[in-house]
């Protein structure tokens, strides 16, 4: 029996303006509205309509056998309720299907664990209110930011009561064991682990379009021959993405939507093999052995650790930076102050920093908003140093007060 | 394979880019085993007993002819120059009877060398190129490190210069260009068809080696520094204006400017105008060493060109482990990453940069080392790779 479980990751990040150094103390606005809106305008259309079309029409086509998981960050909710609500729209008659399991992560797709532990809490309940508020659900399994995972947050999360925890299938982590089964962190018996089958999904996600791959053109029945060959010494198969794969990533002429349309039925064509969301994977599966992630791995690059968002002097010094205003933020029991902070954390705004790729040519690019990682840091830097300044501002208010 | 290479200025004697080039390009082609008769004018006046020393390699041939002609010399400055010297008759008495001489001495000795390809540096030697090769009938190289639009940033454009420039490439049988930023200038501007132009990047001398020196004004004030010809192309104007910017946000800093030039005196001025002369210091122009110690010495170097077909001292200046800051109108912009790059223009954005560079040391650093590391991978195999393949095609051509 092989189940194959798919959970696609929804995030846009709050772009910030190019905000210059002569600004600041003038406490403008820090976040590019026309650049994020037309963004998640075109996303929304190249990708977030038409893939959630097709999924709901698979699901009906299906009678429900096919089934997915997403993990929609509070960032990206905002911005489609303000600028694409009828996005909103679809994720609700998705979920209400009931094939459809949401994932819990932190609303501003940050790295707050690294640097403190409350705020990391504060803001998975905000996500969790976010996701009760607008698809009156209740996520079950928890995916960190960029699968930032180690031993210790598998135990917090734990203890906040989820059921399972997400995590990419690093080969080094792994060494001789399988990425598809279910497995469980160390020292822990209330939580199960779901490790991400990197090389399946990224044949999705990255080498869809690649022309010098050798196993281009990617087909359905192709693809599904390969998960086939998984039964017998597998349980699960985690195939965990970008949402944006679909559509942005890969480009619907390269005909990465016929693809999406045509797996179903050629994976269910196989009378052992069936679809999972991850609450059902954990529940159905026994745990078979314990994995110690003594250190952190995350899903980006092939170091699979935190380098791409802390790798250089730049971004070590931004992102301490803006944790250390915690202190002043909380006194000032300002919202919108305290909101602004948030996200001033969402990683992205770390990998635009990232050097480590910038000498051949890059894979970061296409991502990035900024001509070089120097200019995010400058305009990064520029923003957090008004922000300083209205931070101390506000908090020593409340303190007199 | 043998080549008859005519250029205008090799170090010590030079005064910007072109020699460096030259130099490193000679060097290198030497050492892949080319034999290079390279032929240059020759001063009587200069101090130059270091002059041959310098070309370490054995089949580097270095062929002299007297003349008064300066690299980056204009008509003016020419008239001037031969003013102070009434005793040199040999010399032509304008700069194009001067270029012309050179021209016909270029011509003898194309007639005595043997040699299998002809590879020319810039205008002055246009001409001697073109009867090089109806003399000898070999294939002709014209490499252009500057067009008369980059030199006069595109005002007043000496005609007679753009005349030769133009002819020059169109006899030539390949073109080279230091960059893209120079190829599509080629290309629009002189109407040479875009496949007969050859994109060589110029690159930066490892050779030497890095030591730390301790600087006084440092212990009070952090050191900008503009380093080039106080002209026009080069944008020393920008560079003022960005000081006078940055000089309202941040005090312990001191903008020193390297070289000399025609806008010398009118920058002196502005800076006096800006009220920012006890800020700016001139430097004049330096020798080889003093131009390595300005560069270790400052914080962070300003290329501001209106128009840079290359711009090698940017990467001198990351060698030197200096965040260097250039104009995007430059070739250099094409090639390296480890900088950062504003439009000559954009006074703010110029400032803004600076300030930033003053303030955040991680960035500093970061691009220190990165800038270090980038430039360490440049060789000036790889542009001499290119040329040979030049060479090569044109000869199999025949």
């Amino acid at each position: 029996m092989v189940s194959v479980c798919f959970y696609f990751q929804v995030h846009q990040p709050p772009r910030l303006r190019k905000y210059s150094i002569f600004e600041i103390g003038h406490h403008n606005n820090y976040f590019d509205e026309r650049k994020n809106e037309a963004i998640i305008k075109k996303v929304a259309r190249k990708c977030y309509m038409p893939a959630n079309s097709i999924i709901l029409d698979l699901i009906n086509k299906t009678d429900g056998k096919f089934k997915v998981a997403y993990s929609m960050t509070g960032i990206v909710l905002e911005q489609l309720e303000k600028y694409a609500p009828e996005v909103i729209d679809s994720f609700k008659a998705l979920v209400n299907t009931g094939c459809v399991e949401i994932l819990d992560e932190t609303y501003h797709h940050t790295l707050s664990y690294l640097y403190s532990k409350e705020e990391f809490k504060e803001q998975v309940l905000l996500h969790s209110k976010k996701i009760r508020q607008l698809f009156n659900y209740k996520p079950k399994v928890f995916r960190n930011t960029e699968l930032v995972y180690n031993n210790d947050i598998a135990g917090f999360i734990g203890k906040m009561g989820y059921a399972g925890i997400i995590a990419e299938g690093a080969d080094h982590i792994l060494q001789w064991r399988s990425p598809n089964f279910v497995y469980k962190p160390k020292g822990l018996n209330n939580i199960k682990l779901l490790l991400k089958n990197y090389r399946l999904s990224d044949d999705i996600a990255f080498r869809f379009s690649e022309k010098s791959w050798k196993e281009f053109p990617l087909t359905a029945p192709k693809y599904a021959d390969w998960i086939n060959k998984i039964n017998g010494n597998g349980n699960v198969v985690n195939l965990f993405m970008d949402y944006e794969t679909f559509g942005e990533h890969q480009w619907e002429d390269k005909g990465i939507f016929e693809f999406l349309r045509h797996l179903p039925s050629e994976i269910l064509k196989h009378p052992d093999n069936d679809f999972v969301t991850p609450s059902e994977a954990i529940k159905r599966y026994d745990a078979v052995a314990e994995l110690d992630f003594p250190h952190y791995v995350s899903w980006a690059d092939i170091e699979r650790d935190l380098s791409a968002w802390l790798g250089n002097k730049m971004q070590q010094e931004a992102i301490s930076q803006v944790y250390n205003l915690e202190p002043h933020v909380k006194l000032s029991k300002n919202p919108a102050l305290l909101d602004e902070w948030r996200k001033l954390q969402t990683s992205d705004h770390f990998y635009y920093m990232c050097t480590k790729w910038f000498n051949d040519g890059d894979v970061h690019k296409y991502f990035n908003p900024y001509d070089s990682p120097y200019e995010a840091f400058i305009a990064y830097m520029n923003i957090l140093n008004d922000f300083r300044m209205k931070a101390n501002k506000l908090g020593e208010v409340k303190v007199v007060g | 394979m043998k080549v008859l290479m005519f250029g205008w200025e090799f170090p010590p004697l030079s005064t910007g880019g072109l020699g460096t080039a030259c130099y490193g390009l000679t060097k290198s082609l030497s050492r892949k085993g080319v034999e290079i008769t390279f032929v240059l004018p020759y001063s009587f006046d200069a101090d130059n007993a270091d002059f041959l020393r310098l070309v370490s390699a054995t089949n580097v041939k270095i062929k002299r002819i007297a003349s008064a002609l300066q690299p980056y010399m204009s008509s003016q400055e020419y008239r001037k120059s031969m003013g102070k010297k009434p005793s040199q008759k040999i010399y032509g008495s304008t700069l194009f009877d001067e270029v012309h001489r050179y021209t016909l001495a270029a011509e003898k000795i194309a007639e005595e060398e043997d040699f299998d390809v002809i590879h020319c540096h810039d205008w002055m030697t246009f001409g001697a190129g073109i009867r090089a090769k109806r003399k000898k009938n070999k294939p002709l190289v014209m490499h252009v490190h500057a067009t008369e639009l980059d030199r006069t940033g595109g005002h007043k454009v000496n005609q007679h210069v753009y005349d030769l420039e133009r002819h020059g490439m169109h006899k030539a049988d390949k073109v080279i260009a230091v960059s893209n930023f120079t190829k599509n200038k080629i290309v629009t501007h002189y109407g040479i068809p875009p496949e007969k132009v050859k994109v060589v990047h110029n690159a930066v001398d490892f050779s030497q080696h890095y030591y730390d020196e301790d600087f006084g004004i440092k212990k009070t004030d952090k050191i900008v520094l503009f380093l080039g010809r106080i002209t026009l192309q080069k944008g020393p104007d920008y560079f003022v204006q960005a000081a006078k910017k940055v000089l309202g946000h941040e005090k312990n800093v001191k903008f020193v400017i390297a070289g000399s030039g025609d806008m010398e005196p009118f920058i002196i001025e502005k800076a006096a105008e800006l009220g920012i002369a006890d800020k700016v210091l001139f430097a004049g122009f330096l020798n080889n060493d003093d131009v390595e110690r300005a560069y270790k010495m400052a914080d962070i170097y300003v290329m501001p060109s209106v128009s840079e077909p290359f711009g090698i001292t940017a990467l001198e200046a990351m060698k030197y482990k200096t965040p260097s800051i250039v104009s995007k109108q430059s070739g250099v912009s094409e090639v390296i990453r480890h900088c950062l790059k504003v439009d000559f223009w954009d006074v703010d954005e110029m400032s803004s940069k600076i300030i930033a560079l003053l303030r955040y040391k991680p960035l500093h650093e970061t691009l220190k080392e990165d800038g270090y590391f980038e430039v360490k991978r440049f060789s000036w195999d790889t542009p001499a790779e290119k040329c040979i393949q030049v060479y090569n095609e044109l000869i199999s051509k025949g």
